[in-house]
């Protein structure tokens, strides 16, 4: 395959990961501020702060005002983060390689990209409505089942070849990245101070957290009661959740190393691995030792700065290695 | 006609299809479907359909639907009411959703727009079409002799039936191919021909478009939007099948390479093309990688691609990129789209390309004018489609005229497209007239004039009823093992009341082409829906 043309594919399905992800990160910001009308907390602010745009946010916004918010986050075009940027580069990635992913990705996507932008329409004219769209009764759900019909038409309608597994990297490292910021964001939120930790917690907010990950009824059914270890456990270390930290990387593991194999399944054990594979074999090791009490020690924070940094350096190595190809 | 300003290569396919530059504004798109159908209760039928004293493609001067016509008439006026509005929005909403779009660079915006579609399709009796197809077969013949003979020994220069300095100065000779022969001796691969007829009922030639003609894709596309609309109309039609087109290109395409088995890529200047779509389709169709010139490299005069599993050797590009753009080393240095050392590449007979480097210069409007004698003089044989009358200023006798008649003749300078660089006399002011006057006599060898032609038309779906609309035709004629014509071709329809101008720059849109099967065999009875 082309390495334009895999790179493409890469950031289509991130880009799709990425609006989703704010989406949902949007979706469970609301309902934490439904529940606690009167507090003094704003919840919208760390949104933006755990982007690390804070700059140019208020360069257009005085307030952190959920208006304000959730109109950069959702609709800013200038902002490159926002969900209509992501989807933006997504659809045109997606135009660069029409021929290389199924017309049911592409057409799906076209679609999805002008829901938004009318969305947009709808929100200039009554910023309340926002919230209502189409037949969905939010804009954020909507947008978090688009992304997941793009997934599953990825998933149904491509063979799984270099291409798929691309796409399948790109999405499962984006997830990957995501899954531990909104941990991140809401951690320190949600933990007034750390005697909490070990605790019963306030089951409302944990669940709201849990949710905006699809995540309340599989934890439900492993572990009943929520307490921030195993929070922290099914979020981070669970293997089988599939947004789970770890779940995300073994599976990105397997796809990287069916692309060091051209796309055939095959063990690979016995062929030398490449730089890519082996900065994210070692990732998933680390991650595979750990347990929550040890992550809740080092910092909640400090732990996800590493990880962003480690998923960082995989995806530098992706690209020297596949993409970068050159005399 | 091509343009480059620094760091921004702007970009136009050498076709006058979509003529539209490309731009660096791909976060703001805004989507705009021009609506031309109305609501309900309209008449969409034929009962009060005037042909207005000119050429009609679907009745005869009596108002008689034409052979061929006759079951399409009846079973749209069988239609209940609304349902033909109802269709068409239906495939405007379709193109849409399927993202066939043109990007529109003069609006800052990077507005994208459908190119409109007509659901009443132009229909060719097979006999007149059998005229047709012989008549672009010779030519294409006749055409790809003279490209062989100008880069070689000359002779029809040297026998004086083609002036020499008229050669010397067409832009679009490369002095870099003098010598060449390409592999298979094939130079034009890929030819659009735009056809018009006459108020006289004849099928005339307007142009030929030798260098990379687009539009294609929209016929398929147009066909398989038809199919799904009007699928016993179509079937009772007998309509000959255009869906091979993409494996037909696949062989000529192969024939070219020396080996079993060629890797053959479709070269894109890239995805802000206005004719990206049909790169995309056409390597999708033909089930070969489409690449961009970066994504390619030549190392010791063979052309490599850059793949996942490192470099892979390219036989065969099929490219949408102009002469000009192809090869920084070897044509213009500012390129960006280019590929440098590919023409080295060629030159050694390491990769072929379609068209071949230099064919542009049979595409020069001045050259045009003598294609007829082309084919006398390589075929013996007399033209069966003949040009359009054609006044070349170089010619002192033929300038006057000009000259003297502005206002009742189309100037066009040789090497512009798109319906831009161009007098259209009966709707030009006294200023234009002045202004083409003055680039006439400063440059004669650049413009040559035609008579106003009155094109036959084509019943078409306004707001409130079917109107006649003026249409051309472009058929897409392939040279590989023989030559083959695609039954049908682009028919493009003047959208706006008395309009002359049918590219879609300009306000025009396209409408399928159903050429009638002679025998029943010409009918693919399986053939497949895209």
């Amino acid at each position: 395959m082309l390495s334009r043309v895999a790179d493409s594919i890469y950031w289509m399905a991130r880009y799709i990961e990425r609006a989703e992800n704010l989406a949902r990160f949007i979706d469970v910001t609301q309902y934490f501020s439904l529940d606690q009308p009167n507090d003094s907390i704003n919840h919208w602010k760390p949104l933006i702060q755990v982007t690390g745009d804070d700059a140019a946010f208020l360069k257009r916004h005085d307030t952190y005002s959920p208006e304000a918010v959730v109109h950069f986050l959702t609709f800013d075009r200038e902002y490159p983060h926002s969900i209509l940027a992501s989807l933006t580069a997504a659809r045109e990635n997606a135009r660069s390689v029409r021929e290389a992913i199924s017309s049911e990705v592409w057409e799906h996507l076209n679609d999805f990209y002008h829901g938004v932008r009318n969305a947009e329409q709808t929100f200039q004219d009554d910023v309340r409505a926002f919230a209502r769209y189409g037949t969905a009764d939010n804009l954020f759900d909507w947008i978090k089942r688009n992304s997941l019909i793009s997934a599953g038409l990825i998933d149904s309608t491509m063979s799984r070849g270099i291409g798929w597994h691309f796409a399948n990297l790109g999405r499962l490292l984006e997830r990957a990245d995501k899954t531990s910021r909104i941990l991140d964001v809401k951690y320190f939120t949600l933990l007034p101070s750390l005697e909490h930790v070990g605790t019963t917690l306030d089951d409302l907010q944990w669940s709201e957290l849990l949710r905006s990950v699809s995540a309340f009824e599989m934890y439900r059914k492993q572990y009943q009661t929520i307490t921030v270890p195993r929070v922290i456990q099914f979020l981070v270390l669970d293997e089988t959740f599939p947004r789970a930290v770890r779940y995300c990387l073994d599976e990105a593991l397997s796809s990287l190393r069916a692309i060091s194999n051209r796309g055939r399944k095959r063990p690979t054990d016995d062929l030398p691995r490449n730089s890519a594979e082996e900065e994210l074999t070692l990732l998933c090791e680390e991650i595979a030792s750990l347990d929550a009490t040890t992550i809740i020690q080092r910092g909640m924070h400090q732990f996800v700065d590493h990880l962003q940094r480690r998923l960082n350096d995989v995806g530098d190595r992706v690209y020297t290695q596949f993409l970068l190809i050159g005399p | 006609m091509r343009v480059c300003y620094p760091g921004q290569p702007e970009w136009y396919v050498g076709t006058d299809m979509v003529r539209v530059p490309e731009g660096s504004a791909p976060f703001r798109s805004r989507i705009s479907i021009t609506r031309r159908v109305g609501g309900c209760c309209l008449n969409h039928q034929f009962q009060n359909y005037q042909t207005e004293g000119f050429y009609d493609e679907l009745f005869d001067e009596k108002g008689k639907p034409r052979v061929g016509a006759k079951t399409l008439v009846e079973m749209i006026n069988a239609l209940p009411p609304g349902e033909l509005s109802r269709r068409q929005k239906a495939i405007d909403q379709a193109l849409l959703k399927m993202g066939i779009t043109f990007n529109v660079y003069s609006d800052q915006q990077g507005t994208e727009k459908i190119f409109p579609f007509d659901i009443v399709p132009r229909i060719v009796e097979s006999m007149q079409w059998g005229h047709i197809e012989a008549g672009l077969k010779q030519r294409i013949k006749a055409l790809n002799a003279f490209i062989q003979d100008v880069y070689n020994q000359q002779n029809i220069i040297k026998d004086g039936i083609v002036p020499r300095e008229l050669l010397q100065e067409a832009k679009s000779f490369r002095p870099q191919c003098v010598g060449l022969t390409p592999p298979q001796g094939i130079w034009c691969h890929i030819t659009g021909t735009d056809l018009v007829r006459g108020g006289d009922g004849a099928i005339y030639v307007l142009e030929d478009n030798l260098r990379c003609p687009s539009g294609v894709s929209y016929v398929l596309q147009n066909r398989m939007l038809m199919k799904r609309s009007f699928p016993k109309i179509f079937s009772a039609s007998k309509v000959r099948p255009v869906i091979d087109y993409p494996s037909r290109l696949y062989e000529t395409l192969v024939h070219l390479a020396n080996k079993e088995q060629p890797t053959v890529v479709v070269l894109t200047p890239g995805s802000y093309n206005s004719a990206y779509y049909e790169h995309s389709f056409l390597a999708q169709q033909m089930g070969v990688q489409l690449v961009e010139g970066r994504d390619l490299v030549v190392t010791e005069k063979r052309v490599f691609m850059r793949t996942t599993n490192g470099l892979e050797q390219v036989d065969v590009i099929y490219r949408r990129i102009d002469d000009d753009f192809m090869d920084p080393l070897a044509f213009r240095k500012d390129s960006m789209l280019g590929v440098p050392g590919l023409m080295s590449a060629y030159l050694a007979g390491n990769v072929a390309l379609a068209n071949a480097p230099g064919t542009g210069v049979a595409d020069d409007k001045v050259i045009y004018a003598f294609v007829p004698d082309m084919i006398r003089y390589y075929l013996t044989e007399e033209p069966i489609l003949p040009n359009v009358p054609t006044y070349v200023c170089q010619r002192p006798d033929d300038r006057a005229y000009v000259l003297a008649n502005l206002p009742e003749l189309v100037v066009k300078a040789a090497n512009e497209a798109g319906g831009y660089g161009m007098l259209i006399g009966p709707a030009s002011t006294k200023d234009e007239q002045a202004e083409f006057a003055r680039r006439i006599q400063a440059d004669p060898r650049n413009y040559i004039a035609q008579p106003t032609l009155s094109l036959s038309r084509v019943p078409t779906i306004l707001e409130d009823g079917i109107e006649g609309r003026h249409v051309d035709l472009r058929p897409y004629i392939l040279y590989g093992k023989s030559i083959w014509v695609l039954p049908g071709g682009l028919t493009r329809v003047a959208l706006r009341k008395g309009s002359l101008v049918v590219n879609s720059s300009q306000g025009g849109g396209s409408k399928d082409t159903w050429v009638v099967a002679a025998v029943p065999g010409q009918v693919a009875s399986t053939e497949e829906t895209l």
